[in-house]
């Protein structure tokens, strides 16, 4: 599906009665370590700068659910089902309060994940394809999705330069790959990045080779965003 | 065994089971809960395996719709959500497993009290049936009809205090609770109307004594359910 053809993957919210938004909303997508918080930091600095009021966004980080999200993540009993529609609502509750309001105030709403990497994770641990589709279909298809793209290898050296243990989450520990952390890191991250490459091509990602230097990134990305907004290359 | 749509769950799961699942559908007031709580005691008491379950009761998920309702976050889709999460976790950890363990499974409520709610507030309709494909229908829903001004006076006599979501107040028809639930129910009972023939709901005249319906649920139960097949192994 090209982008921006319509504002709603699907049928619209029931909250939202006009479509027509005056913000941009921009979302970057990648594995822990594939430099999204840094690139994000630097784009909201250089939007600031040029005049646009910027808005983050990001997953668990709802007022209604985060806080239970977390639990529930910390006590790994919830099932996959449950856990999908629990991260489903926590979306919704910040795409309703926060994301709309502020599109419709014409703030730049930057994205640091957004449905694609819910659909990804659920997808990879055996939930249906079209009822993942289904949940997310009423959020807003952003301006351009820029997904961060690493090789597993360089993943977990960026990951070990962070912490010194790798997360059970993004090792996708709970799918049983493996019993050996490293190997399932590196099974799981493939798995998503397959998933992730299927959906670059339904939904006309803009891939970034996120192996590349910061200033090459972030250097890419303004020209991207600029055209958007209508900015100067800068 | 139904499914809501295409026949898909959402994790493939081997879907063979030998237990029963009953569940209870009606407007608030209807004395579905009496029933329910009736026929759970009828089969405790005989001796058979049973479980029951309530609509929006996962401790998981409580706290967080608690904290929704109370601080009135919830917007229609996230109504929708929190508890469609709740079904899923009483599904996937209670429910289902139950009825692969050969239980008769009593729920007050299933996915049609979600179904009729959600239209209500005006979330798409499909998009919420296709949230509960992935959910078995039950063997028998019985739907205690009442016409809409007994179960309002059932509810409404005693003036209780209603609660914000209860009363549909956050759809803003009405800024009076009363009024408000009455306009709330109304269209809940229009959806339950809608739904009856559709699914295939067993009807169950619920203005009639509460011990004649129970007679008559206890009997198409008999009807529907093999009940020996479903006695409690002794224990040894």
């Amino acid at each position: 599906m090209p982008l921006k053809d319509h504002p709603f993957f699907g049928r619209p919210l029931p909250e939202v009665r006009d479509a027509n938004f005056a913000g941009k909303l921009f979302a970057i997508e990648g594995a822990d370590g594939s430099g999204r918080s840094t690139q994000i930091a630097q784009l909201s600095q250089w939007l600031e700068a040029n005049g646009f009021a910027v808005r983050h966004m990001g997953l668990r980080r709802s007022n209604l659910v985060a806080e239970e999200l977390e639990d529930a993540k910390q006590g790994n009993v919830l099932t996959h089902t449950t856990l999908s529609l629990f991260y489903a609502t926590d979306f919704f509750d910040q795409l309703v309060h926060e994301i709309i309001p502020a599109l419709r105030a014409g703030l730049i709403v930057l994205a640091d994940r957004y449905i694609y990497t819910l659909m990804a994770r659920a997808i990879v641990r055996g939930a249906d394809r079209d009822w993942t589709r289904n949940l997310y279909s009423p959020a807003l298809v952003p301006d351009d999705v820029f997904y961060f793209r690493v090789g597993a290898g360089q993943l977990v050296e960026r990951n070990f330069q962070k912490n010194p243990t790798l997360d059970y989450w993004e090792s996708g520990m709970d799918l049983g790959l493996s019993r050996d952390m490293f190997d399932s890191f590196i099974k799981y991250q493939r798995l998503i990045a397959t998933e992730f490459q299927r959906m670059a091509k339904d939904h006309a990602f803009t891939v970034i080779n996120a192996n590349l230097r910061v200033e090459t990134i972030q250097r890419d990305l303004r020209r991207q965003i600029g055209r958007h907004l209508g900015l100067p290359e800068a | 065994m139904a499914f809501l749509q295409h026949n898909r769950p959402v994790v493939s799961l081997k879907r063979n089971y030998s237990g029963k699942l009953i569940a209870v559908e009606g407007l608030d007031g209807s004395g579905k809960s009496t029933q329910i709580y009736l026929v759970k005691r009828w089969l405790e008491l005989e001796g058979y395996r049973v479980f029951f379950t309530e609509w929006n009761s996962s401790i998981l998920v409580k706290k967080s719709t608690t904290k929704g309702k109370k601080r009135q976050l919830l917007t229609p889709t996230t109504f929708s959500l929190i508890h469609a999460t709740d079904f899923a976790d009483r599904y996937e950890r209670q429910i289902l497993p139950l009825l692969r363990a050969g239980y008769i499974v009593l729920a007050d409520r299933y996915l049609f009290t979600a179904l009729a709610r959600d239209a209500v507030r005006g979330v798409d309709r499909d998009w919420v049936a296709e949230l509960y494909s992935y959910a078995v229908h039950p063997d028998i829903t019985f739907y205690f009809r009442v016409p809409l001004e007994i179960s309002l006076n059932r509810i409404l006599e005693g003036r209780p205090t209603l609660k914000y979501h209860e009363a549909g107040l956050d759809m803003g028809w009405s800024t009076d609770p009363y009024e408000s639930f009455r306009i709330f129910q109304g269209k809940v009972h229009a959806e339950y109307e809608a739904m009856r023939e559709r699914f295939g709901f067993t009807v169950v005249d619920a203005t009639e004594e509460i011990h004649i319906q129970q007679a008559k649920v206890r009997q198409l139960i008999r009807e529907k359910i093999d009940l020996p097949t479903f006695r409690s192994r002794p224990c040894r």
